[in-house]
C-alpha cells in the first residue's frame, strides 16, 4: 500500500504542477505563418462570442472541437449536444452560430 | 476496456442488424433542410492491453448516426463492433478471437420546449458523468471505465423514457436535470433494469467548477439503490481537468479522480509538445457485501493510472498508460496502448 501511496503522490504532484507553468493554454506558436491566426485566437480569448464561450463551457470539456466538418451537418451536431449536454434554445442557436457563422 | 465491453457482450447480432436498418430507413426517408444533414460520426481504434506478459488485441469502431427528424425531432444511436484477439493460453502458444457487436443505443428525442426534451427507446442511463460523457473511445482518456462504472448504471443502457433539460441558463450559472424510468427487459436486443433515477449538475462558468448528484432506485431480486456525487473543474485560461466521482451503493462504492493536462503552452496547442497529454487516475472500490450483479470487484480494490496520450493532425490519437492494481488478492501491471481516430460526415452530400 505503501508503494501506491507513492504512486499516486507522484501522478498528483505531476499533474497539479503542471499548470504552474502557464497561464494560457495555447500560446502563441512561433511559426511566422501561424501570426495572424494566433493574432484571432488570442482577440478571441480576450473577447470571446457567446457561441463560443458556451461551446468551451458546455462541449468542450469532454472533448476537442472537430477540426472540420461539413457546414451541412452543423445543425445535427448542434442538436445532438442540445440534449447531450442539456442546453437550452438559446443555447443551441449560440451554439449553432459560432459553429456555422 | 473490460467494463466497457461488458456492456455489450449482452448484446447479439440482430441489435446491429436493427441499428443497420434503422440507419438505412432514416437515411433514405429524411428529408434535410440546409445544416440539418444526418451525420455519421465517431471513432475507431486500435487497442492493445498487456497484462501478465499477455497482450490482447482489440480493434473497434463505434459508430453514431444522428437524424434530426424536422426542427423538434431528433433519432440517434450508437453501435459497438469489436474483435478481441487474445492468446489461447495452456499449451496452445496461439491466439483465440472473440466478436462483439452491440446496439449501444437508440434514443427518440423530442425537443418540447427550450428546457424540455422528452427521450424514449433505449438511452445510456443518467448515472454520474463517465456513461454518458467519456464512454466514446475518442473521448476517454483511458482504455478502461473505472473500477465504479457500473455502480448506478447497470447495464449501461436503460429502456423507458426520460425527461432532461436545462432547468436555468444564465451567465453566471446554470441547471440542469435529468429523471427516467427504465423497464425491466431480459431479450435480446434490450436489456435493462426496472428502475428510475435522475441527476441535477450546477454548473458555474466563472469558476468552471460542475458539481452534480445522482440518485437510482432499482427494483430486481432485492431493492438497492445508487447516489453519486461528481464534480469537475477546469481552470479558466488552462489546459488542466480535474474529474472526479462518487457512487455509494448498497453492497459498495468506490470514486474515482482524474487529472489531465494539455501541454499546449509550450508552443502552441499544434506543436511536437503541445499535442502530448499527461493523465493520471486514481481510484479505488470497495466491497460491503457480496453482490455479483454491481460490476465491482468483489474485494477492496486500488488502482492507479499514469497515461500519456498525444494527439495528432487529423483527428488522430495516440493513447498509452500503466496501471498498478492492488486488491487483497492479487496484485497486477496493465499496460494499454491505441491508436483513435475520430470521424464526422454527412450521411450523404448535400447540394
Amino acid at each position: 500500500m505503501k508503494s501506491l501511496c507513492k504512486y499516486v503522490a507522484f501522478g498528483l504532484l505531476g499533474i497539479a504542477t503542471l499548470p504552474l507553468f502557464t497561464q494560457t493554454g495555447r500560446a502563441p506558436a512561433s511559426a511566422a505563418s501561424n501570426a495572424e491566426a494566433n493574432k484571432r485566437e488570442q482577440a478571441s480569448a480576450v473577447h470571446p462570442s457567446n457561441g463560443e464561450r458556451k461551446f468551451a463551457q458546455n462541449c468542450g470539456r469532454c472533448h476537442t472541437p472537430p477540426e472540420g466538418f461539413s457546414p451541412h451537418i452543423s445543425r445535427t451536431i448542434v442538436l445532438h449536444m442540445r440534449v447531450r449536454a442539456s442546453l437550452s434554445k438559446q443555447d443551441e442557436e449560440d451554439i449553432l452560430h459560432f459553429l456555422n457563422p | 476496456m473490460w467494463n466497457r465491453l461488458n456492456l455489450s457482450t449482452y448484446a447479439h447480432g440482430s441489435r446491429l442488424r436493427k441499428f443497420i436498418l434503422l440507419t438505412g430507413a432514416l437515411l433514405t426517408a429524411t428529408h434535410a433542410p440546409a445544416q440539418s444533414t444526418p451525420l455519421i460520426s465517431g471513432g475507431a481504434g486500435f487497442l492493445t492491453s498487456t497484462s501478465g506478459g499477455k497482450t490482447s488485441y482489440i480493434p473497434t469502431v463505434m459508430p453514431l448516426l444522428a437524424a434530426p427528424l424536422g426542427s423538434h425531432i431528433l433519432v440517434e444511436g450508437r453501435a459497438t463492433l469489436l474483435e478481441d484477439l487474445y492468446p489461447s493460453g495452456g499449451s496452445d502458444s496461439g491466439y483465440s478471437h472473440l466478436y462483439y457487436d452491440a446496439l449501444t443505443y437508440m434514443q427518440l428525442n423530442y425537443l418540447v420546449s427550450s428546457h424540455m426534451t422528452i427521450i424514449a427507446g433505449e438511452y445510456l442511463t443518467p448515472f454520474g458523468s463517465y456513461n454518458e460523457r467519456l464512454t466514446p473511445i475518442w473521448i476517454s482518456n483511458f482504455e478502461d471505465a473505472p473500477l465504479s462504472f457500473n455502480l448506478g448504471i447497470g447495464t449501461g443502457s436503460s429502456v423507458g423514457g426520460m425527461l432532461r433539460g436545462s432547468a436555468v441558463s444564465k451567465r453566471n450559472f446554470s441547471l440542469d436535470y435529468v429523471a427516467y424510468y427504465s423497464a425491466a427487459s431480459s431479450g435480446q436486443n434490450f436489456n435493462s433494469r426496472n428502475s428510475w433515477g435522475g441527476r441535477s449538475s450546477i454548473y458555474i462558468p466563472q469558476a468552471r467548477l460542475e458539481f452534480g448528484t445522482s440518485f437510482a432506485r432499482v427494483f430486481a431480486s432485492e431493492q438497492t439503490e445508487n447516489v453519486g456525487l461528481h464534480i469537475w473543474w477546469e481552470p479558466a485560461n488552462t489546459s488542466f481537468k480535474l474529474r472526479s466521482e462518487y457512487t455509494h451503493g448498497t453492497h459498495s462504492q468506490g470514486y474515482w479522480t482524474e487529472a489531465d493536462y494539455r501541454l499546449a503552452r509550450f508552443g502552441g496547442s499544434e506543436s511536437v509538445t503541445g499535442r502530448l497529454e499527461p493523465v493520471f487516475r486514481w481510484q479505488q472500490a470497495f466491497r460491503k457485501s457480496p453482490d455479483s450483479s454491481d460490476g465491482l470487484p468483489s474485494v477492496n480494490t486500488s488502482r492507479v493510472d499514469f497515461g500519456l496520450d498525444y494527439h495528432l493532425p487529423q483527428e488522430v490519437r495516440i493513447n498509452t498508460s500503466y496501471t498498478r492494481q492492488l486488491s487483497s488478492t492479487s496484485n497486477s501491471n496493465i499496460w494499454e496502448t491505441g491508436i483513435v481516430y475520430r470521424f464526422l460526415f454527412p450521411a450523404w452530400r448535400s447540394k
